[in-house]
């Protein structure tokens, strides 16, 4: 037997330094973009880079600080990635308020307001939820609470309905998109109930073929779920969200069972879904049908439900280019929604293929960030409540940077983090919060053992 | 769950890397087709973020880029010498483009090669590019008493002014005109509305008459007529005599060809001279049909007539003599008749290269073209189009139409001090209908400095309009114009 070794074992390091100049990075590229957009349209370093790029620095600080003291383990790339996203962001609405001349609905002022909000409520998360395993016991609390959110546009006085959707509540002069919230909700629920049920799910059923079939009577969850998403998409038109809750299901569904039976199951229930809205109704086939030939002119004049949105999209990323036509250069205010839906089109005229390649890689990075935690977490919970929510992320800018980019068929979602509104931010900023403190769970060395205690007895059977 | 989590995050890779190859699939090559639809508004846009270089003409500036007040079409296009200058400027229209505006556009907007380092400097030193400043060979003097006395009285017609010795067009004159800046308003709808409005008038403003149409030029064409007869032989002179019939017997027809009015031109034998000042037709139909068809048409190409397409840089309308037929129609196209069609520019060529001891100047508009600092990036080249004449017969023909403005039928060219030489013209268009009134000229005949050619079209001054009466004296203002009388 070899002498015991005398050297402490490695910690990760917490990396703050390193955080803190790297958040510093993000705030300046934000601020040198506020004073390109006041130089491509007129020539001047605008007032407002000092304003948006010091408040948004601030904030930032703070969130740093209450990251550093409540969960100083967390993962040092994530605040700054989203720092960088939430900036690009606001610069982009900016610089659409200034183009619009103020009308047209962008307002930078409001999201950053929403953006001070979200570091709050970031912060508050951190603070009051030293243990996110908590959450876990509140698994059918937030079925209940998901459920509510979602369906609640539809309820009578508090629901509004805005551009032909009905996915917003109206509560002493703000208007909300429940499902944002619902989103996470729905994802603490799916991660508890999953943990719980997964042997079962995984284990009982019948080999058909290659695949294992589940039994009949496990198939209620999933078609509780389907249902669900089918209610969604027909009583309130909101594609997008039905699509990103039924997808982030059966991905996690997958993760908790291992079955790929699952994921066929779901992707068959889901096509048929589909074909059924197409069939039943015309919004959901005129997407289809501007998804295939966006370029014809009939559908491009349209009134309602034709290409015209999705194609200036199409015409301003295309007049970008590569490089882009440089910030306040070109004409994104040509795009119907370009501050909310159609900012990922808004921001590719101006920042060009160069400007979306780097936006894409940083999304994909923080995803990245969050499924290294959800490896890296040492119970089933904590992994496929990490897993889950790093999924969404990713699947909702796959469905509406896949939509406005004419890669799929255009279902309206927010772009997290960058598109105006404020329940997404703040939904968007829960989200990371509870990424953050799972990493710092995760990457936190666990209780060292006191080293010099003698040999370590073996024994051996 | 390692393993699923993992697979999981190879979905999300793919998620990603799907929509990386879609927008590079969409903005570097969709992209191409996509910029070019007519659909998006930024094209049109675009049209008015450039401030469009100056044309100008001397010191007279006539189009220029101001701006607008409007964020998405920041430029205007103004044109402060409208209508007098519109046959010469074009329009920069929202779809479309015409004359000097279109045929330099790309270095007017900036987008020409040749300001490649120009481009590149601005992107270095973070200057906006302007497109590059285009100087006319317009003389604003001429040009601007061409158009007044042209359109007194509202005759129709085009007048052309050339410097003889370089072929610089001095004065480019079409009346009716139109007013560029109705064109010029970065707003399709009202721009087409006022652009139908044009060119449905009867009146045809939009067309250039000096170039873009073309005339029969009636006795004008005399010259030509003349220049191949002195080149047939070269004892040939001003006081050589030749056959003058009342009535000329146009062989295999029953018509004749009479003299103007019918009247009888001298006593059957008259001077090349008094052929000319007093513009007999039956020498004229009578030497044409004894040359034959191919030496008139052989002088006519030497005057550059029926050869490759002018492009001055704007494109001019081919003239011809007409097709080879018969003797009858050989004598009707040697008095500028019959198929005989000619640009008023073309008319203006001959009397310069007549003017020009028989060298015939390819005409050019543009003097200079600068880039917005003032560095020249290109110049007119003169150069010559071909020898019409040998100096010989130049001077010959020259002095036969100095006798036309001093002793024959167009005394109203006259300037006092000064030798004119001329050629009037009054040409019959149909049946019952009135004349165009022709006149082309050039001054001084010792050292030439200005050759005009100009018409004042059928029905628009009278029955009575002749190139004597009608046309001369316009030219007249316009050649004291230039030489500062």
């Amino acid at each position: 037997m070899s002498a015991p070794s005398v050297e402490p074992v490695p910690l990760p390091a917490k990396r703050r330094v390193a955080q803190l100049a790297m958040l510093a990075f993000a705030v300046l590229i934000v601020m040198a973009a506020y004073a390109a957009v006041g130089m491509g349209i007129d020539q001047k370093i605008p007032s407002g880079m000092l304003t948006y790029g010091l408040g948004l620095g601030g904030f930032m600080l703070a969130a740093y600080l209450v990251l550093a003291r409540f969960a100083p383990w967390a993962d040092p790339l994530i605040l700054p990635l989203v720092t960088l996203i939430n900036g690009l962001g606001l610069v982009m609405i900016y610089r659409l308020e200034v183009g619009a001349g103020g009308r047209g609905g962008a307002s930078a002022t409001t999201q950053l307001l929403w953006t001070a909000v979200g570091v709050v409520v970031f912060a508050v998360t951190l603070i009051v939820l030293r243990d996110h395993r908590a959450l876990q016991r509140l698994t059918y609390t937030a079925g209940a609470a998901g459920l509510l959110l979602l369906v609640s546009p539809l309820l009578p006085i508090i629901g509004e309905d805005i551009n032909g959707a009905r996915i917003w509540i109206k509560i002493g002069g703000f208007t909300l998109q429940p499902a944002e919230l619902a989103k996470l909700a729905l994802i603490v629920f799916f991660a508890g109930y999953l943990v719980a049920k997964r042997d079962v799910l995984a284990l009982a059923g019948r080999r058909l073929l290659f695949i294992d079939l589940p039994r009949a009577r496990d198939l209620g969850p999933i078609l509780i779920t389907w249902g669900f998403s089918l209610g969604v998409l027909i009583l309130q038109k909101d594609l997008g969200s039905s699509l990103l809750i039924f997808g982030t299901f059966i991905a996690m569904l997958y993760i908790a069972t291992q079955r790929t039976s699952w994921v066929l199951i779901g992707i068959l229930l889901f096509v048929g879904g589909a074909v059924l809205a197409g069939l039943a109704f015309d919004h959901v086939a005129a997407r289809f049908e501007v998804f295939l030939n966006p370029e014809s002119n009939e559908l491009f004049y349209r009134e309602l439900g034709g290409s015209a949105q999705l194609m200036e999209g199409l015409f301003g990323m295309s007049q970008g280019g590569i490089l882009g036509t440089g910030l306040g250069q070109g004409h994104p205010g040509l795009i119907p929604l370009a501050f909310s839906d159609f900012i990922f089109a808004a921001i590719g005229e101006e920042l060009g293929l160069t400007g979306l390649m780097a936006l894409l890689m940083i999304y994909g990075l923080l995803v990245e960030r969050g499924l290294r935690t959800a490896l890296a977490a040492r119970d089933p919970f904590s992994k496929l409540l990490a897993g889950g929510l790093s999924f969404i992320l990713a699947w909702q800018v796959f469905i509406i940077v896949g939509g406005v980019t004419n890669l799929i068929p255009l279902t309206g979602l927010v772009t997290p983090f960058m598109s105006q509104g404020g329940s997404a931010l703040l939904a968007n900023w829960i989200l990371i919060a509870l990424l953050v403190r799972m990493s710092d769970a995760a990457r936190k060395p666990p209780p060292q053992a006191i080293q010099d205690e003698g040999m370590t007895q073996v024994f051996q059977r | 769950m390692n393993g699923t989590l993992k697979r999981a995050a190879l979905a999300c890779m793919i998620m990603f890397g799907l929509l990386m190859l879609n927008i590079n699939y969409l903005q570097a090559v969709r992209a191409e087709d996509l910029k070019q639809d007519a659909r998006d508004r930024r094209n049109f846009y675009a049209r008015y973020e450039v401030e469009r270089g100056l044309i100008t003409a001397g010191k007279t500036v006539l189009a220029e880029s101001v701006p607008s007040g409007d964020t998405d079409t920041p430029f205007k296009r103004r044109y402060p010498g409208g209508e007098v200058y519109a046959p010469v400027t074009g329009f920069f229209a929202p779809e479309s483009t015409r004359d000097i505006e279109r045929a330099k556009n790309d270095l007017l907007d900036g987008s020409s090669a040749d300001l490649v380092i120009r481009r590149g400097i601005d992107l270095f030193t973070g200057k906006t590019t302007k497109g590059a400043n285009v100087e006319l060979t317009i003389n604003p003097k001429a040009q601007e008493a061409a158009y007044k006395a042209l359109s007194a009285s509202g005759k129709k017609g085009a007048l052309v002014a050339i410097e003889p010795k370089t072929g610089a067009i001095l004065a480019m004159v079409s009346v009716p005109s139109y007013d560029p800046n109705l064109l010029a308003p970065a707003d399709k709808a009202k721009v087409n509305e006022a652009y139908n409005k044009l060119d449905k008038d009867e009146d045809k403003p939009l067309v250039n008459r000096a170039i873009e149409r073309t005339y029969p030029p009636g006795s004008t064409f005399k010259v030509v007529t003349m220049a191949a007869y002195l080149k047939s032989d070269d004892s040939l002179g001003p006081q050589s005599q030749v056959d003058a019939p009342q009535r000329l017997d146009l062989p295999n027809t029953t018509a004749d060809l009479p003299n103007y009015g019918g009247a009888a031109c001298g006593a059957g034998r008259v001077t090349l001279s008094f052929a000319l000042e007093k513009s007999c037709n039956t020498p004229f139909g009578k030497i044409g049909m004894d040359l034959g068809y191919e030496a008139m048409k052989e002088q006519a190409t030497d005057f550059g007539i029926g050869g490759d397409p002018l492009e001055i840089p704007i494109p001019v309308a081919a003239s011809s003599i007409g097709p080879e037929e018969d003797q009858a129609a050989l004598a009707q196209a040697s008095i500028g008749q019959r198929n005989n069609q000619m640009t008023p520019l073309q008319m203006a060529m001959v009397a310069a290269g007549i003017a020009n001891d028989g060298v015939v100047m390819k005409p050019y508009l543009v003097k200079k073209v600068a880039d917005a600092e003032g560095t020249e990036i290109e110049t007119a080249d003169q150069d010559e189009l071909s020898t019409a004449m040998s100096p010989e017969n130049a001077a010959k023909l020259r002095e036969m139409m100095v006798n036309v403005v001093n002793l024959g039928t167009a005394s109203a060219a006259q300037i006092p001090g000064v030798t004119v030489g001329g050629k009037t013209g009054t040409a019959e268009t149909a049946e019952g209908r009135d004349p165009h009134a022709w006149f082309i000229s050039f001054a001084p005949a010792e050292n030439p400095e200005i050759a005009v050619a100009l018409i004042v079209e059928s029905g628009s001054a009278g029955s009575d309009a002749s190139g004597g009466q009608t046309a001369a004296p316009i030219a007249k203002s316009v050649m004291e114009a230039v030489l500062g009388r």
